[in-house]
C-alpha cells in the first residue's frame, strides 16, 4: 500500500515538486534567519548584550516579534526592524532559530 | 555604460600589485565527496569575509578561496573611537584563522589580472586561481584627482584620510595626540555617496569628545561638501549642541577644492588647521575598475540584486560599497554582510542548477558614538520588489534613536563583536 502510494506519487512527479518546495521554504528561513545573525549571532548565538535566539520556542519568538510591533514591548530599535517583515516571514524567521540548539 | 570586450581581451587589468605570498604555503582544508565547485572571493573585508564563510556555512562541498592582501582584518566601525582614544588597535583587529578553521582557503596577496572567459585570477608573484564563480568585494578608493594637491599630500603621509581602518588609523591618532592645546583639526566631508555616511559626523564628535578632555582650548572644524548633515541630522546637530557647543563647528555646502601645505582653499575662504583629516571623494574599488565593472556613472558597480551579480559582467558577483545601491541602501558594513549572504545563497543554488531565492531581504544597523560612551543608531529594511528589480525599504519601518544614550553604545560594541564573529567565523 506504502509502496503504490509512493509510486503513483513518483509517477505523477508530485514528489519530487513537494521535495524541492520544501527545500526552497528552508533556504527562505534561513535566508531570513540570517538577516538577523550581525546582531543576533550566526544561527542565533548571540554574544555580549544582545539576545541569543537559537533554541528558543518558535512561538515565544513569534510573540516577542508581535508585542515590538504593536509598542506593548519597548525597544531601542527592535519596534523599527521588527515590522521591515511581514508576519509569514517571522514565522519562518521563528522556525529557524527554534530548530537551533540553544546556545551554550 | 563602460562594458568590456572580455572575448577580445584576455587578461583585464585589476587593480595595483602589492607582496604577495606564494600559493604553496597555503593549504585549505578539502571537503570530502565531491566538490560543487570552486569560489573564489577577493577582499575580506565585512562583505568577502562574510561571502567566504556562508559560502562554507551553507554549500556544503564548495571549494573556497579568499584573496585578501592585508594578514588581518581592521575593522572601519568602531576605529572613530581609536582616534579618540577610548579603544586600541587590538579592539578593532581581528585575523582571519576562524575562516581557515571553517574550510576556507585563505591567500594573503593581490589579484593583478582577470580573465573573465579563461574563468581564472593571476596573483601577484605569479600564481593563478581557477574558479567557477568570482565574488569581488573591492571596497572603495579614492578620486584624489578631484581635489587639487590631494594625492601629493597623502602620499607624503602629511594629510591622512583613515577612511580605510588600519595604519591611516594609527597615524591620525599620533596627530591629533601631538596637536597643540588650542590646535585646530579640521575634518573634510566628500559629497555624498561616500562609505559610511553618518561616519564623518561621529569622528567629528569623538575627536571633540578627546579634545575637550584633553586639550580643551583646541576647536574641531568640521567642513561638509553637502548641503547638510547626511545621516541622522537632528540626532548629530544635538550631540555638536548638547556636548561640543564653542569646540565644534560646523560648516556645510564647504567643499575642499585645493591643499597647499597646511592650507586648505575652498570657495571662498581658507581654512589653516593643526590637523588635515581629508575624506577624499570615492568610488568602487581599483580591482572593480580594472575589470571593467564601473558601468554606473563610470563610478560604482551595477548588480543584479537577486544574485549580486555585476550587470556588466554576468558570473563575477560583486559585494558592498563598491555596488551602485538601491534606494536608501547605505554604503555600511552591515549592509556588505548582508549581501554576501544574498550571493552565498545565490552561488550555491547556481552551481547546483537550482532557482535562486525570488525574495531576497536585506537590512541595516549603523551605530554612532557621540562621545566616548553615548551612542546611537539609524536602521532600515529592505525587501527585494519584483517589478522594480531592486531592494526597497518597507514603509513604517527603521529609523534613528530617540536619544543618544549608554544603553546604546553598549549595544553598539556588541553589535562590533557580533558581526565580526558572523563575518569571520571567529
Amino acid at each position: 500500500m506504502h509502496i503504490t502510494l509512493r509510486r503513483a506519487a513518483a509517477l505523477l512527479g508530485l514528489f519530487g515538486a513537494i521535495g524541492l518546495a520544501q527545500a526552497q521554504d528552508a533556504n527562505l528561513a534561513r535566508n531570513l534567519a540570517a538577516t538577523c545573525a550581525n546582531c543576533h549571532g550566526t544561527n542565533g548565538h548571540a554574544r555580549g548584550d544582545m539576545k541569543p535566539l537559537a533554541g528558543l520556542s518558535a512561538e515565544k519568538i513569534v510573540a516577542m516579534i508581535a508585542d515590538f510591533k504593536s509598542g506593548a514591548q519597548p525597544a531601542t530599535i527592535m519596534h523599527q526592524i521588527s515590522k521591515g517583515y511581514t508576519d509569514e516571514q517571522i514565522k519562518l524567521v521563528a522556525g529557524f532559530f527554534a530548530a537551533q540548539p540553544a546556545s551554550k | 555604460m563602460n562594458t568590456v570586450n572580455f572575448g577580445r581581451r584576455q587578461w583585464l587589468g585589476a587593480g595595483a600589485a602589492l607582496a604577495a605570498t606564494s600559493l604553496a604555503g597555503c593549504a585549505g582544508m578539502s571537503a570530502s565527496g565531491p566538490s560543487i565547485g570552486r569560489v573564489v572571493v577577493v577582499g575580506g573585508g565585512y562583505g568577502g569575509a562574510t561571502a567566504a564563510r556562508y559560502l562554507k556555512l551553507w554549500g556544503g562541498n564548495v571549494d573556497v578561496t579568499l584573496v585578501e592582501r592585508n594578514a588581518d582584518f581592521v575593522s572601519c566601525p568602531i576605529s572613530n573611537l581609536v582616534l579618540g582614544g577610548y579603544k586600541q588597535m587590538p579592539d578593532i583587529t581581528r585575523g582571519y584563522s576562524g575562516l581557515k578553521s571553517v574550510g576556507v582557503k585563505v591567500v594573503q596577496g593581490d589579484v593583478t589580472a582577470i580573465d573573465v572567459p579563461g574563468k581564472k585570477l593571476r596573483l601577484a608573484g605569479g600564481g593563478e586561481l581557477p574558479y567557477d564563480r568570482l565574488v569581488l568585494a573591492p571596497g572603495i578608493d579614492f578620486m584624489a584627482d578631484q581635489v587639487g594637491g590631494l594625492q601629493a599630500a597623502l602620499n607624503s603621509g602629511r594629510v591622512l584620510h583613515s577612511w580605510k581602518a588600519g595604519p591611516q588609523t594609527v597615524a591620525l591618532r599620533r596627530q591629533i595626540e601631538s596637536m597643540p592645546d588650542g590646535g585646530v583639526f579640521a575634518l573634510f566631508i566628500p559629497k555624498s555617496p561616500y562609505r559610511c555616511p553618518p561616519g564623518p559626523y561621529e569622528r567629528a564628535c569623538v575627536v571633540a569628545s578627546y579634545l575637550k578632555t584633553a586639550k580643551p582650548k583646541s576647536k574641531v572644524l568640521v567642513l561638509d561638501a553637502n548641503p547638510e548633515i547626511q545621516s541622522k541630522k537632528a540626532l548629530f546637530e544635538r550631540a555638536f549642541k548638547q556636548h561640543y557647543e564653542g569646540i565644534l563647528e560646523y560648516r556645510a555646502n564647504a567643499e575642499l577644492k585645493e591643499l597647499s601645505g597646511n592650507v586648505a582653499k575652498l570657495d571662498f575662504e581658507d581654512v589653516k588647521a593643526d590637523v588635515l583629516n581629508v575624506i577624499p571623494p570615492q568610488r568602487a574599488g581599483d580591482l572593480a575598475r580594472g575589470a571593467g565593472l564601473l558601468n554606473m556613472n563610470n563610478r560604482w558597480v551595477g548588480v543584479n540584486w537577486l544574485t549580486m551579480e555585476s550587470t556588466a559582467a554576468p558570473g563575477i558577483h560583486v559585494l558592498g560599497d563598491a555596488t551602485f545601491p538601491a534606494p536608501m541602501m547605505p554604503k555600511s558594513g552591515h549592509m556588505a554582510n548582508q549581501h554576501a549572504k544574498v550571493a552565498a545563497a545565490a552561488i550555491i543554488q547556481l552551481l547546483k542548477g537550482e532557482p535562486v531565492n525570488a525574495t531576497p531581504v536585506v537590512m541595516n544597523t549603523c551605530y554612532s558614538f557621540v562621545s566616548g560612551r553615548e551612542a546611537m543608531h539609524v536602521a532600515s529594511v529592505h525587501q527585494y520588489d519584483a517589478n522594480d528589480k531592486t531592494f526597497k525599504t518597507v514603509p513604517g519601518s527603521g529609523g534613528v534613536s530617540a536619544a543618544a544614550n549608554q544603553i546604546e553604545a553598549r549595544y553598539a560594541l556588541s553589535w562590533a563583536e557580533n558581526i565580526w564573529a558572523d563575518s569571520l567565523a571567529v
